[in-house]
């Protein structure tokens, strides 16, 4: 039995190893080598490309990164409990409700994040209505700047949010909820002190995986932020285009991944702690 | 009598059926007092109720004299005990216990938790979560964070089922015990006529929505009002239109003398049961009657012709049903 389960993992194993490690080999590989001159990798060994994430200058960008993806986390947060709790507490409709938070996954995020874009710029519906309506006299700068940039994550993440927190909340018992108000607590109280707590381990997957979406997303501070804003997945993929520097690109990336990495693991410690 | 929990003409209705229709009840200061019926009789809608947890379609719901019908449950000085015992699962056994305290913004929460971890023997198992109790453990901080509110009235629903069934008569008794020391009135929810026959100082028993009878467990098993309270609070032989119960259903190879009531039979089967034999006898009218035999009283195979008797005085009569 053991035997032949071990097969069934055969495929998958194959598959990652193929189209995951190799590359990933291959990356940690060239971010110890020097740039080539048009493009690719040439020796000798250096740690340098790594040295130059000290410099202020990419140093920004990476804080930049890590602040927008956590306000982008925090405004999810605020948006998707309050709603998750609205869906899971509502005795009709449940599947109706949970289907618009995800039917915008059906069109592609390029159609929607330009969507946004003609919303938000100078001439879009936004300022166009605003001005029409002599609200204002000139068009708001809503495009092109950090406020884009998270409304874009917010607004592309917010169901990563939503969806945990609400099996979380699905999953907790009525008469646990019952026992508090039986007890004397108020039902913000009853929220703060029963719904909340329980409901951890959803806010906890919820905020790792915007976080973790955030920090790495590039259409979105790319399109969103018109280069002036730029963060960290753009800052990767302009190494292995424009800039020619495929050593540092492959550098930025592994170090992403290992801030990803270690929120993962302290988010999984905590969980187990709790158990 | 001094009544702490009156229910006036209280009904609850649903789009599809009447889960509660025109109940009126009142609850004695300081008993036990004991819900009983089939499952889907309203008895735990009726304890929903007033525990606040539904608004009832109609109706009064009298808390000390003083109206609670539309109170939310946070504001109603009754507490619950329920059947799973819903404890918080993030929080230790003490922290379940206080919880209720603090909010009432009492000022001292030691004393009347220490006091209370003393009356239910919970002391050693404060820091626990409710997955690191025993069963027991469980029902006994669900009691006590109830308790340490002093409440008017202390709902219980089916606070026995959840338990292992060898645990139950134990648990039964304490329940008692912890009533009568508390002195807070209980008033519980049990499908179980056995455990409400033991437990209780005044039985409702329910159906359809309605209380049937409401009296001491003497009173409705040995004077039941109808058919239905006599056969819900235990076996009853209906022998032409008249109940017997088993364990005064005597049966003997000679008809009895002195004009008690006898009828001829066949016994059909005869099981050991330990402390007596249950005897199973087919009357010359075609019914049968069970009896409680116990050992001493000669032993019966089937096939045998025996008389079927039992004194006036321990008949069940109650009225015609329609």
């Amino acid at each position: 039995m053991n035997r032949l389960r071990s097969y069934f993992l055969a495929p998958a194993v194959f598959f990652l190893v193929l189209l995951f490690v190799t590359p990933l080999g291959i990356i940690l590989g060239y971010s110890l080598l020097s740039r080539g001159a048009y493009g690719g990798v040439e020796l000798p060994v250096t740690v340098e490309n790594y040295l130059r994430l000290f410099d202020p200058l990419y140093a920004l960008i990476l804080i930049r990164s890590v602040a927008y993806a956590a306000i982008a986390t925090l405004v999810c947060l605020l948006l998707g409990f309050p709603l998750a709790l609205f869906i899971a507490r509502s005795q009709k409709h449940k599947t109706l409700f949970l289907a618009l938070v995800v039917i915008p996954f059906w069109t592609s995020f390029l159609v929607r994040t330009y969507a946004w874009m003609f919303l938000l710029r100078d001439t879009g519906l936004i300022n166009f209505t605003l001005q029409r309506l002599g609200i204002l006299s000139e068009p708001l700068p809503l495009l092109y700047n950090a406020f884009a940039v998270v409304l874009g994550l917010v607004y592309g993440y917010l169901p990563f949010m939503v969806l945990p927190i609400y099996a979380a909340l699905e999953k907790l018992d009525r008469a646990v909820l019952e026992a508090a108000a039986d007890l004397g607590a108020r039902p913000f109280e009853a929220l703060w002190r029963v719904t909340l707590p329980l409901s951890m381990p959803g806010i906890r997957a919820g905020t790792v995986l915007v976080f973790i979406s955030c920090l790495g997303s590039y259409l979105t501070p790319d399109l969103l932020g018109g280069g002036k804003t730029i963060m960290i997945g753009t800052l990767i993929q302009n190494q292995f285009t424009s800039a020619r520097n495929w050593p540092f690109g492959s550098a930025l990336s592994l170090v992403l991944m290992a801030i990803v990495m270690l929120m993962v693991l302290s988010a999984l410690r905590r969980q187990e702690d709790r158990l | 009598m001094d009544t702490v929990l009156e229910l006036c003409q209280v009904s609850k209705r649903y789009p599809h059926h009447v889960a509660v229709d025109q109940l009126s009840l009142e609850v004695p200061r300081g008993s036990l007092f004991s819900l009983v019926g089939p499952s889907g009789c309203g008895k735990t809608t009726t304890l929903r109720l007033i525990a606040g947890f539904e608004k009832p379609s109609e109706g009064q719901i009298f808390l000390n004299g003083r109206e609670i019908s539309h109170l939310p449950p946070y504001q109603r000085n009754v507490t619950t005990v329920f059947q799973n015992y819903a404890l918080f699962p993030h929080l230790s056994a003490r922290a379940n216990i206080e919880f209720g305290l603090r909010h009432r913004k009492v000022q001292d929460l030691e004393t009347p938790v220490r006091k209370v971890i003393e009356l239910l023997e919970l002391a050693g198992k404060e820091s626990r979560l409710p997955s690191e109790l025993s069963g027991g453990e469980k029902q006994r901080v669900a009691l006590a964070r109830s308790l340490v509110l002093e409440p008017d009235v202390l709902l219980l629903d089916e606070p026995l089922s959840a338990l292992d069934p060898r645990l139950r008569k134990q648990v039964r008794a304490e329940l008692k015990s912890l009533q009568r020391r508390v002195g807070i009135t209980f008033l519980l929810v049990t499908h179980d006529q056995e455990e409400a026959l033991s437990l209780s100082d005044q039985i409702a028993v329910m159906r359809g929505g309605r209380i049937e009878q409401v009296g001491s467990p003497q009173e409705v098993y040995l004077r039941p009002g109808s058919r239905f309270v006599a056969s819900f609070l235990g076996a009853v032989n209906w022998i032409n239109n008249v109940g017997v119960r088993p364990e005064v259903t005597r049966i003997s190879l000679h008809p009895p003398g002195n004009g008690h009531v006898s009828q001829p039979a066949t016994i059909r089967t005869a099981t050991f049961l330990g402390n007596c034999y249950h005897l199973e006898a087919e009357l010359s009218s075609g019914e049968f009657a069970v009896a409680e035999v116990p050992r001493g009283n000669g032993v019966y195979r089937p096939g045998d012709r025996v008389h079927v008797w039992w004194h006036e005085q321990d008949e069940i009569r109650v009225p015609d049903e329609p």
